[in-house]
């Protein structure tokens, strides 16, 4: 899932104090499961907010909504007859919904709610960490199913640097080095050989350094 | 060995069979380049070559390639250090003919310490390549005259090409095995981490023996002399991927203040001299971290002085 | 045993206190309560193993947010009580009051009432 933090409360403050009418928008997918910004998260901001205008002496009504998705058209066109009543939108949707609904409804201002993260897990209650960049050339394969590129520091193709100490990453105790973990697990399927295969030069050209990237399928387009 | 590929004066020191000695100078905060050439005149009748750190500890310093030019006019040999952390392939590639640019003709290839130790914690990093890929794109520059983008160099770069290996570091196991992908890669040296715990080196040079690395690269063994007692600590306990035994600090500890960094060269030079017996070690890269003025001392007690003369 | 606590607090039952949600909470505020607490089962003692424990991450989150927002996190407060112990609950009551009290009422009812002026 696409991890989320919750933005501060003073910073949404800070971005909608000058308005009337405001809408919290939630998200069901990712932010709902990593707790930052679902159905849940979207009452306790208005609760808060409301709460906060009150007590400051500003009139400040403010209307919650929770949608399906908010990286579909079809759920953002649900508040279509709705949304011109307001001056703002918060939206907990990471970044991605944020900016779906910008390109949607044009005339309205349309601001984070949250932090986006990263692609993670839910490692343990309360506890997110991140799987995977999205580099678009999955080396998995070739590395026991443990991504170097989002799990080591330095992103090594070729690990683990020489700050590997006891399975730990030289930035924190508290970070699993990618490579000792790639390594126990060849260990464990029987391939340690493996090991010695140099991983050539990535093409980061379906990364992020290629520019906004874009799929496309012309099988299923309509 | 190896035949020579290169017009470098190390290369030729260890392949005529000599034992080789190298040293480092940290290039200072600052733009003064006396910081460095101070330095160099300390320890240049001592060494075979020096190398230039690229912003250890990832802390903001004048540059590797100048500090090497500033060498390179004064007629001591540098070794252009090199990190993937802050520069992509582009700029790799027009630093390494810069370099070549000014006939330097040694190259340590390495990763980098991570950006959260040095002075801009909150900067990006790069590591488009990692330490072996920039040892096969130092190569495939000089072997085959080309760029990775394919087209050819006018006048390609001549450089031995080096990099480090952390005999300590964890896990133990693929310690060699890592050695054995740079040597696939290309590195023609390699300079180890300080070693304190000659024990665990002694394994980890049988391991390389026993593959026949030692036949396919020269090992320089990495020495640091310590200054103090608390220095031996903080080396043990704070700088990952070092090994320090207990005796080691024990040693260090158990004479007075006053002494403790005359016992420091003492253990240096006995390392020197046990390592030397040691089989597929073929010199020494001595780490005199700000300390530079020890580095003759350090090499005329190990029996390593006069340094070989070689014709260029 | 006919222990007395103070009349002003309502008691809204649960069946655990880890049903009760930060929501519960902050609507209590908005809707004009001046102070809230939870008494849950000593920890350890959970039927449903850390409902109680819940209980008390939400009553720090609520703390936390009522802070900022200038309410005052200390008007939510945690209790844990044995059933067994009705002379500690009626102490704990008073203890609430007195509390909320020292404190004063609920900011919003004033502003409000400005408000509405």
């Amino acid at each position: 899932m696409i991890v989320a933090e919750k933005k501060p409360i003073e910073e949404i403050i800070e971005e909608i104090k000058d308005y009337k009418k405001i809408l919290i928008a939630g998200c069901n997918e990712c932010v709902t499961v990593c707790e930052a910004g679902g159905k849940k998260e979207v009452g306790v901001l208005a609760s808060a907010l409301r709460m906060y205008f009150i007590n400051n002496g500003k009139k400040m009504e403010i209307d919650e909504v929770t949608l399906e998705r908010q990286c579909d058209h079809e759920y953002l066109e649900e508040i279509r007859n709705q949304i011109g009543q307001y001056d703002a939108v918060v939206s907990l949707a990471c970044g991605v919904g944020v900016q779906f609904m910008a390109e949607k409804y044009r005339r309205i201002p349309i601001y984070p709610g949250v932090n986006t993260s990263f692609m993670g897990v839910t490692e343990e209650r309360g506890v997110w960490t991140e799987r995977c960049q999205g580099c678009g050339q999955c080396i998995l394969a070739r590395t026991a199913s443990i991504c170097p590129i989002s799990r080591c520091a330095k992103r090594l193709l070729n690990g683990p640097c020489g700050g590997s100490t006891n399975g730990k990453c030289e930035i924190s105790k508290d970070l699993d080095c990618a490579w000792q973990l790639i390594i126990d697990r060849l260990k464990e399927l029987n391939r340690l050989d493996d090991y010695e295969k140099l991983l050539p030069i990535k093409d980061w050209s379906t990364e992020r350094a290629g520019g906004p990237r874009k799929v496309v399928r012309e099988d299923v387009r309509l | 060995m190896i035949e020579t590929k290169t017009p470098s004066k190390l290369e030729k020191i260890l392949s005529s069979g000599h034992m080789a000695v190298t040293s480092e100078c940290g290039p200072p905060r600052g733009s003064n380049p006396e910081a460095v050439t101070k330095k160099a005149e300390l320890i240049r009748n001592h060494v075979d070559a020096i190398n230039i750190t690229d912003n250890q500890t990832a802390v903001t310093r004048l540059c590797s390639l100048a500090s090497c030019i500033h060498l390179k006019m004064m007629g001591i040999e540098p070794t252009l250090q090199m990190v993937t952390r802050d520069r992509n392939r582009i700029a790799l590639q027009s630093d390494i003919l810069g370099a070549a640019s000014f006939d330097i003709h040694n190259i340590l290839c390495l990763s980098g310490d991570h950006q959260s130790f040095g002075d801009c914690p909150t900067g990006q990093n790069v590591f488009d390549l990692d330490s072996m890929q920039l040892i096969q794109t130092v190569r495939l520059m000089r072997d085959e005259g080309k760029f990775l983008g394919g087209d050819g160099i006018d006048r390609p770069p001549q450089l031995f090409v080096g990099a480090a290996a952390n005999p300590f570091a964890d896990p133990f196991e693929i310690r060699v095995p890592r050695l054995a992908k740079k040597v696939a890669a290309g590195v023609e040296f390699i300079q180890t981490q300080c070693i304190y715990n000659l024990d665990k080196f002694e394994l980890w040079m049988k391991q390389v023996r026993d593959r026949g690395l030692h036949e396919k690269v020269y090992i320089l063994a990495g020495v640091t002399p310590l200054k103090s007692a608390g220095m031996a600590k903080y080396m043990k306990n704070r700088v990952p991927g070092m090994d320090v035994p207990d005796e080691v600090v024990h040693r260090m500890s158990g004479v007075s203040k006053e002494k403790q960094a005359e016992e420091g060269i003492n253990i240096c030079v006995e390392s020197i001299q046990r390592l030397k017996e040691i089989e597929g070690v073929r010199g020494f890269h001595i780490m005199a971290i700000e300390w530079e003025q020890k580095v003759p001392e350090i090499v005329e007690r190990s029996g390593l002085f006069p340094r070989p003369k070689i014709e260029m | 045993m006919r222990l007395q606590y103070p009349e002003a607090i309502r008691i809204i039952r649960v069946p655990c206190t880890g049903k009760v949600d930060i929501l519960h909470i902050l609507k209590s505020f908005e809707k004009g309560a001046d102070g809230v607490y939870i008494v849950g089962c000593l920890e350890g003692d959970c039927r449903f193993d850390n409902g109680n424990l819940r209980a008390r991450k939400r009553v720090q989150q609520a703390q936390a947010l009522l802070d900022k927002i200038g309410i005052g996190g200390e008007r939510v407060q945690m209790y844990n009580l044995s059933s067994g112990e009705g002379p500690l609950f009626a102490e704990i009551a008073a203890e609430m009051t007195a509390k909320i009290k020292e404190m004063g009422p609920n900011p919003l009812k004033e502003a409000l009432k400005k408000q509405a002026a």
